[in-house]
């Protein structure tokens, strides 16, 4: 498991290298540009400049800056104990040495990403996640998003994200730029090498309208790739691969449904909110969904070897390296837990509840079966069930137990 | 005269090169040593929440089934026994301990079929909370082993394969034993999964 850790965190430097290395490139090429003499080293040293100042943000504030721009807020354990006690679950089963922060997002759409560090990470998942999915769904989805925090990809795909936002920034501008000025010093500084400067200002262009698309196609290379291994892990972790693949149907069939979805967070889901069902092009960020659920389905054990016999069967190509797969044990997969699947409507119930709870509101359970709803100033008082009649004790905050 | 030179430069960068990938091989052996004693504390944590809820639990259920005292009883003392076994043996691994432990599932496993005849009791929201508390802990118990066994499988492994063996021999790293239940005890599990 741990070479396999490693040979992605690998992929991940050399990812971040050559992005970096496209960033100082466009620089050196654009200083050249406006300025034959010394333009280049000063176009680099404001890339290397630029480089650092996004490191930096990415670092201190990249997380809290991704998780708020999709308006998720933290919750604590017992505003939803389950899924709490599931990100717990997973948290052990893959060995992180911190239990993720947990948040959620309001909306229907069902949907979940993760942001973050081993040592600091956060899950994020929609309250519609919670209403559609049962106990062993849920459980894959979190072990796909903590096996991105564990495989170090979060870490690296907010890096990657950050700078491709400035080569396509940069890009942009200095193609208006040029089309708009022409080139500056360039006619007046040397005349005689008429026909080197053409060529470099072909080649500047050329790049500036390369570099994004240069960029873009590896980050999503990597980032497809990534996905696969996310999935791996999570039957890894669970044992249970069918509990993920039928969630990601569940989560497909409604992905379209996901509004103000911010376009830099949009990669990190566990399905593309904003990638329409579909063939999987070189532009998208996430393999089709039926593919992967076919990998999952297709799985003769839970371990990682299974998950490359059956990923190789389906793509005709290899995903981990041999090195990891010696590593890897047989594993056997375990059978479904035995919570049935939950009504629509005492799922929809749940969900409403924890909205309430999240509003204040107080439950009381009647001994008749009805689920009392009291505002926070009841605590301690005593209200009558409606149904029944029965006077009930409204117990102090701290003794309710939230809804399950 | 420089041929000498070339040969000593040569054989000073690989004395380098095979005292560091020494160094760095014990080093990773330490590592997975340590990863694999880290994994064990893991289980124990788990071991002792369960010993943590099982008396709320039964307080929570007393009040409304009068009439098992046995069964309660019976949770009650496998519990207690457990955490004995738990606390003599210190925080090792020890076969008392798991068979204790194994004894207090099937005891919660019976106590979970009799509730189900209580359905004030399923209701009873403080119940459903500690059911859930109860039910997550096994899972991470089963996760926390499933951790430890690939640890121990990954370092055992590593210290019986060449070249490591030789290092793992000089440095007295013995084998670890895997963390298992036997083939029919595991599928009592499941009986407290809800």
């Amino acid at each position: 498991m741990w070479e396999q850790i490693r040979a992605n965190r690998r992929r991940s430097v050399i990812m971040v290298t050559v992005i970096a290395a496209i960033l100082l490139a466009l620089g050196y090429v654009i200083g050249l540009y406006f300025d034959p003499d010394s333009g280049a080293w000063f176009g680099v040293a404001a890339g290397v400049v630029v480089l650092v100042v996004l490191w930096t943000v990415a670092a201190v504030g990249g997380a809290d800056i991704l998780l708020d721009s999709a308006n998720a807020r933290e919750i604590r354990h017992d505003d939803a104990a389950q899924l709490f006690n599931i990100v717990e679950e997973m948290t052990i089963a893959s060995g992180l040495p911190k239990t993720p922060r947990v948040f959620i997002i309001d909306t229907d759409a069902p949907n979940a990403f993760s942001v973050g560090t081993p040592e600091k990470s956060a899950v994020a998942v929609t309250s519609g996640l919670l209403m559609h999915l049962n106990r062993d769904e849920l459980e894959g989805v979190i072990g796909h998003e903590i096996g991105h925090i564990r495989n170090q990809d979060t870490r690296f795909m907010t890096l990657a994200g950050i700078m491709m936002g400035a080569i396509i920034l940069i890009s942009y501008v200095f193609s208006r730029v040029a089309f708009y000025s022409g080139p500056g010093q360039r006619r007046s500084s040397s005349r005689g090498a008429g026909n080197a400067q053409a060529i470099l200002f072909l080649v500047a262009i050329l790049l500036a309208i390369l570099a994004p698309i240069v960029a873009q196609l590896f980050y999503f290379a990597c980032s497809r790739r990534r996905e696969y291994m996310a999935d791996a892990s999570s039957a890894t972790f669970t044992r249970y691969p069918e509990g993920l693949a039928s969630a990601l149907e569940k989560i497909e069939r409604s992905a379209g449904l996901m509004t103000g979805v911010n376009r830099a967070v949009a990669p990190m889901y566990v399905v593309n909110p904003l990638e329409a069902s579909g063939p999987s092009g070189l532009f998208s960020t996430h393999p089709p969904t039926a593919d992967r659920v076919r990998i999952l389905r297709s799985m003769a054990g839970a371990g990682l070897a299974a998950y490359e016999k059956a990923y190789s069967s389906v793509q005709g190509a290899a995903l981990l390296g041999s090195a990891t797969l010696s590593q890897a044990a047989e594993v056997q997969a375990r059978p479904p837990s035995a919570e049935a699947e939950k009504e629509p409507l005492q799922k929809a119930r749940e969900t409403v509840d924890l909205l309430h709870q999240a509003n204040g509101l107080l439950f009381v359970p009647c001994a008749c079966g009805l689920k009392i709803k009291a505002p926070p100033s009841f605590a301690g008082a005593t209200i009558r069930c409606p149904r029944c009649g029965a006077e009930n004790a409204v117990p102090p905050p701290a003794l309710l137990l939230k809804v399950q | 005269m420089t041929g000498l030179l070339i040969a000593l430069i040569v054989i000073v960068v690989m004395v380098v090169v095979i005292a560091g990938s020494l160094v760095a091989m014990y080093n990773g052996l330490v590592t997975l040593r340590n990863e694999v004693k880290n994994a064990w504390a893991q289980i124990d944590v788990q071991l002792k929440r369960r010993h943590d809820l099982i008396p709320n639990l039964v307080e929570t259920a007393r009040g409304y089934m009068q009439h098992e005292r046995g069964t309660l009883e019976a949770v009650t003392q496998a519990r207690n026994v457990a955490q004995a076994a738990r606390s003599s043996a210190g925080g090792a691994a020890s076969p008392e301990a798991a068979k204790a432990e194994q004894a207090l599932t099937t005891a919660l496993g019976q106590f979970l079929v009799t509730v189900e005849r209580y359905p004030d009791l399923k209701a009873n929201q403080n119940f459903l909370a500690l059911q859930e508390e109860l039910a997550s802990t096994e899972n991470k118990i089963g996760f926390a082993r499933q951790f430890y066994n690939d640890q121990v499988m990954q370092y055992n492994t590593r210290i019986q394969s060449v070249p490591a063996n030789v290092l793992a021999g000089m440095f007295h790293f013995e084998p670890m034993d895997l963390f298992e239940l036997k083939a029919e005890e595991e599928r009592a599990v499941p009986l407290v999964k809800f």
